[in-house]
């Protein structure tokens, strides 16, 4: 096994993939959004309670590869219960930490993300649920796609 | 004892490579095909001696870059059985053709109340274009669906479906996800019994098998030459002459017209009715040769030997715990596509890459076909004249592994 993909495939990324958290719809939900990568065929739904300006309840749906999968589900642990100002600072350094590599200096899961960065092509993969949780918080119903962003 | 084919190998530049520190195992032919050195060595010779635009020039290179154009047109024409060279119009590839067939014919024959028969395991390519033409005209898509995993067409279907409506019947030779061979001189006899005509998505066999346009019976085959050994931006649309040349122009522009005023114009016969502008000669020109290249090795003889080593493959992957293994389990197109139990094709194309695979995993751009079988992507191996039995065990083994790091999930 190469040490390329070890660092790709860290145990705490298989174990959001076998395990996904908050993985449902939540029915007390007052938004949603929907990302998709039309490349790979990926989809995310994000549902939230939104509870002022705090996420009080998150959940995401659906299918696609490892990568995408356990980002959607440590990105609903990760922003459980933050703001929106924090939950867009989180991806701020989770976008850092899969396109450069870079650990972050604080100990998080979303370090368990860095071996992305040598992946190129999976970089979306990894960004998807993050960018529908995003539009989610914004109230922007229109669909999230990879093809719209940068990644 | 080594297989004749083994030499086949040294044809091709690309393949004597590592990737991530291992032999390159070139599994993504159906997505496109290495070209032999005999194509890269004819491209770089007509740069080099007698690259000219064609049709235009009086002079020596013009001279010889036509007839370098018309040549390759004739010796298509000859590769896939057509009556004439005016029958070849050369495009970017399949896509551009069947555009081409749809907006043209399509657009000056089809009119509300009409239908369009597809089949379920089309390609977007030969699906998208007759929605845009079907939208515009009020034709109604109508499919033929497929009998499930084993990806046969249900023809128990055809006679309920293949009405007088039907004014165009447009189904895949090869299915680029199924590895189907579909029996395209039955439905095209069918097809011409209630008056429709056939449009034949070939990307996927033109490279693989004979093909003979006559003995199919179809009015139109469209195919790519970067997935049969040739360069890339090229394609050719087969079409009966009459009905080319019944059909209005697509693209306007020079090479295309017979007389043009300031108001209006009058076109050209087909080909060049079709070829507005400059065509890609250079292209055109080594396509040409990749079919002298593949019919050096035998075009039976490349059918047998892909479709052998897909047949292995189903084979020895049919043995992997879980996998879920998609198309005939008998003859079948050189190519084998699978669900490996839960881990998404994805995972799968990168695991093997670092093994050095090059292998598709997603949609494969059959995205309906994928929603009727409930699943959202497939890992695909595809075969080509270079491939050899050892790459299957090479595979094989990449899966295991696979296997075993995701676990029993």
């Amino acid at each position: 096994m190469s040490s390329d993909l070890t660092e790709l495939y860290q145990q705490v990324i298989l174990d959001h993939n076998r395990r996904p958290r908050n993985k449902g719809r939540l029915l007390a939900a007052n938004r949603v959004a929907h990302g998709d990568n039309p490349t790979c065929g990926d989809q995310c739904h994000v549902y939230l309670r939104m509870d002022g300006d705090r996420i009080a309840e998150i959940s995401f749906e659906g299918s696609g590869c490892a990568i995408s999968q356990a980002s959607a589900s440590l990105m609903t642990t990760q922003i459980k219960g933050k703001t929106a100002a924090e939950a867009e600072e989180l991806y701020r350094q989770f976008h850092e930490i899969v396109t450069t590599g870079k650990e972050p200096e604080e100990i998080s899961d979303l370090g368990a993300f860095a071996g992305v960065h040598a992946f190129p092509a999976r970089i979306k993969c990894a960004t998807l649920g993050w960018h529908a949780a995003l539009n989610a918080i914004k109230g922007d119903e229109a669909p999230a796609t990879t093809e719209t962003h940068s990644d | 004892m080594a297989s004749p084919w083994n030499k086949v190998r040294d044809d091709f530049p690309v393949l004597h490579q590592q990737v991530n520190g291992k032999p390159l195992v070139y599994l993504d032919n159906g997505a496109t095909t290495q070209r032999p050195k005999a194509v890269i060595d004819a491209l770089s010779r007509f740069y080099e001696m007698d690259n000219a635009n064609v049709h235009r020039g009086l002079h020596t290179l013009s001279m010889r870059s036509t007839d370098d154009f018309e040549g390759a047109r004739s010796r298509i024409a000859k590769f896939i059985h057509a009556a004439a060279p005016e029958e070849i119009v050369f495009t970017r590839g399949t896509t551009e053709s069947i555009n081409l067939v749809a907006a043209s014919w399509g657009g000056a024959n089809l009119k509300a109340g009409d239908e369009v028969l597809l089949t379920e395991m089309e390609h977007h390519s030969n699906l998208v274009p007759w929605q845009l033409v079907a939208q515009r005209t009020g034709a109604k898509l109508v499919y033929l669906p497929i009998t499930g995993d084993e990806g046969i067409l249900d023809l128990s279907q055809l006679d309920k479906l293949l009405t007088p409506k039907v004014k165009v019947f447009a189904f895949t030779h090869v299915s680029n996800t199924l590895g189907t061979i579909n029996p395209v001189a039955d439905l095209c006899a069918r097809a011409r019994k209630v008056g429709a005509v056939t449009v034949v998505d070939a990307a996927q066999s033109a490279g693989h098998m004979p093909l003979d346009v006559q003995a199919i019976g179809c009015d139109f085959m469209a195919f790519s030459g970067h997935k049969m050994a040739g360069p890339t931006g090229i394609g050719v649309l087969f079409g009966r002459e009459d009905l080319l040349n019944a059909m209005p122009p697509w693209q306007g522009g020079g090479g295309m017209i017979a007389n043009v005023e300031y108001l209006s114009s009058t076109w050209k016969p087909t080909p060049e009715r079709f070829e507005a502008g400059t065509p890609n000669f250079a292209d055109a020109y080594a396509l040409g040769v990749a079919c002298d290249y593949l019919d050096s090795l035998g075009r039976p003889e490349i059918q047998h030997h892909d479709g052998e080593l897909a047949r292995q493959a189903y084979a020895r992957l049919s043995e992997l715990p879980g996998i879920r293994l998609l198309g005939p389990p008998g003859e079948r197109g050189g190519l084998v596509s699978f669900a490996l139990r839960d881990v998404h094709a994805h995972d799968v194309v990168t695991f093997a890459d670092q093994d050095g695979i090059a292998l598709r995993g997603g949609h494969h751009c059959n995205q309906p076909l994928m929603k009727r079988l409930g699943l959202t992507s497939t890992t695909r191996a595809s075969f080509y004249v270079y491939n050899t039995a050892e790459e299957i065990d090479v595979l094989v083994a990449s899966m295991r592994r696979i296997l075993k790091f995701f676990g029993g999930a």
